[in-house]
């Protein structure tokens, strides 16, 4: 059984939980995987630390929270500050380059920087980040296909929203591919 | 229990990705619940917001009362004009309920609350997660009556159990409470909805008899009894006193004994018909692990640590809370060395373990304040001790 743990994290606002809703609908009904996700559920505000967390897994999940996560995304510095250290070795990273200041270099982990929030402003509004941030996450970590992820957007973006969160989705998934191809995470 | 197909407008077939309370919603909605009443607390409101949300498109009625106190009583209105009713809450809701929940008891009311728990006492922690109101839900009113509990582990499992629930419901004629929690309320899975066909549901068993013939009640320890709808020219009373099978108050201690004797063993004679659990690895195991909801899945990695270890483990899931699953834990006591019991409470269930139990092995508590799930190696820690 294969089985992947994944922490979404940045600040409350950015869209962390439906990333989280989204990568879990995308991979439970459209790639034939089986995904339990639980989030941070408190008091909390816009602006806040926020996180969510999502097992994957071959067969079905019967621990619901992560214990070892394999793959960080990270928007927010207070974010990448809190969990980075979780991942083991050979553990992706991925950071919002310019909200996260790196504290090393971390060579042990795979480290994947994508701007996610300036691509959103280029396309029109900074709301789209957390799209962006999926896009990168999608071409990076191959953990969910892209074609499920862009499936299980309607009924989680407003409908008059969906093509350009699909745009947004487009814009960091192409910037992962190449990324990938320029071998790294150096951008 | 007769069954038909659910009626296909309130069925939303297909898979989704959904949380525990959307997915009571969409299990109320399948099973024939056409009447929602209740007052919005955290964790439960997702419940309320889905079928709300819903409502319009099923043909189903929405309110949003002023209280708990009032939703409760809105319900039991509901249920005798013809609707299948239910209500959402938690601890400090329920705790506003209980006394209708009596009256519901007592006039054999259907009727389906979902408690989807949070840490207590009072209010206590509105957004974090616990198991503290399991006795409250089986002694919360008072006098002697019997409800039943079902406890869902997953948001398909909600989905599952809260049909299962209006089912027992109608056919028992007894409120149903779900003992779910934050934690399963609030995590999103995939949850099946099969098409209405393949869902069974117990229809509003009405009575279309002779007027002069009809009895609201019959104490006769079963289910089955019919009702009839308010405003369809039957003669009859309601009433929270002790009263005879037309329903009018008869208040000696040998119609008591007829009544709470009826209320009780409707629920305790039929407890084998009722109860439903989940068992793995019980026979040859050496400790058996009893736990209930988001519980029982934080036990299973603590149980999959203790098999690698050798431990003869088995696990033993309360699908159904309420009435207790006495006769399983009475046969099993001799043949084990201790029971586990991890809840997410200062320890309740295992009350009534050990109660069965009779002594014939020991039975550990793991108990928690809540807030948060047993770190597994807690639990894991307890079937070492249990298997010494």
């Amino acid at each position: 059984m294969s089985t992947q743990e994944i922490r979404f994290s940045g600040f409350g606002g950015q869209g962390i939980i439906r990333c989280a809703l989204i990568t879990g609908k995308a991979l439970s009904l459209y790639d034939d995987k089986f995904a339990t996700m639980t989030q941070s559920f408190g008091p909390e505000a816009r602006g806040s630390a926020c996180a969510a967390q999502l097992v994957v897994s071959d067969e079905r999940v019967l621990y619901p929270y992560i214990t070892c996560p394999g793959i960080l995304l990270a928007l927010s510095q207070e974010a990448y500050d809190k969990y980075w250290s979780e991942l083991p070795k050979g553990g992706i990273l991925i950071v919002e380059q310019d909200l996260v200041k790196l504290s090393g270099e971390h060579p042990d982990l795979v480290l994947m920087r994508v701007p996610a929030t300036r691509f959103a402003e280029e396309l029109g509004n900074r709301l789209f980040t957390n799209l962006v941030a999926l896009g990168f996450f999608t071409a990076v970590t191959k953990v969910v296909t892209a074609d499920a992820m862009k499936k299980a957007l309607p009924g989680l973006v407003p409908d008059r929203f969906l093509k350009i969160n699909i745009k947004a989705f487009e814009k960091g998934y192409e910037y992962g591919i190449n990324a990938l191809s320029a071998g790294g995470g150096a951008s | 229990m007769k069954t038909v197909p659910a009626e296909p407008k309130g069925v939303d077939s297909g898979p989704h990705f959904m949380d525990g309370d959307q997915a009571i919603a969409e299990g109320a909605l399948a099973a024939g619940c056409r009447f929602f009443a209740g007052y919005p607390i955290t964790p439960s409101t997702e419940t309320a917001e889905r079928f709300a949300e819903r409502a319009p498109e099923v043909g189903a009625l929405f309110i949003q009362m002023e209280d708990e106190l009032a939703s409760i009583a809105a319900l039991i209105g509901a249920a005798w004009g013809g609707r299948k009713a239910m209500t959402v809450t938690c601890g400090p809701g329920f705790s506003l309920m209980v006394e209708n929940i009596g009256l519901a008891a007592m006039t054999e009311t259907p009727l389906v609350i979902a408690n989807v728990q949070r840490g207590g006492p009072s209010t206590g922690l509105p957004t974090l997660t616990a198991q503290q109101d399991m006795m409250q839900a089986r002694y919360g009113s008072h006098g002697d009556y019997a409800i039943i509990a079902l406890s869902p582990d997953s948001p398909q499992e909600c989905f599952d159990i809260t049909v299962e629930a209006f089912n027992l419901s109608e056919f028992y004629r007894v409120p149903v409470i779900i003992l779910t929690d934050e934690t399963v309320g609030h995590m999103h899975e995939k949850v099946v909805i099969p098409p209405a066909e393949q869902i069974q549901v117990v229809p509003r068993n009405n009575y279309s008899g002779p007027k002069e013939d009809f009895r609201p009640y019959k104490f006769d320890c079963q289910g089955g009894h019919p009702m009839a709808r308010a405003g369809d020219g039957y003669n009859f009373h309601i009433t929270g006193l002790t009263h005879d099978e037309r329903g009018y108050p008869v208040m000696t201690a040998e119609q008591s004994k007829i009544v709470v004797t009826h209320l009780m063993e409707k629920i305790h004679g039929n407890a084998d018909k009722i109860i439903r659990l989940d068992e793995d690895q019980i026979d040859g195991a050496d400790v058996v692990v009893v736990s209930y909801g988001i519980t029982s899945r934080i036990a299973i990695k603590a149980i999959q640590d203790a098999r690698k270890e050798g431990i003869k483990v088995g696990s033993l899931r309360l699908i159904t809370i309420w009435p207790f699953c006495e006769k399983r834990i009475r046969e099993l006591a001799p043949k084990i060395k201790a029971f586990v019991v991890p809840e997410i409470n200062y320890g309740q269930m295992v009350l009534e373990v050990e109660r069965c139990a009779g002594g014939k092995c020991e039975t550990i508590s793991v108990n928690h304040c809540g807030g948060a799930v047993h770190d597994p190696e807690v639990i894991l820690a307890a079937i070492r001790k249990a298997n010494q």
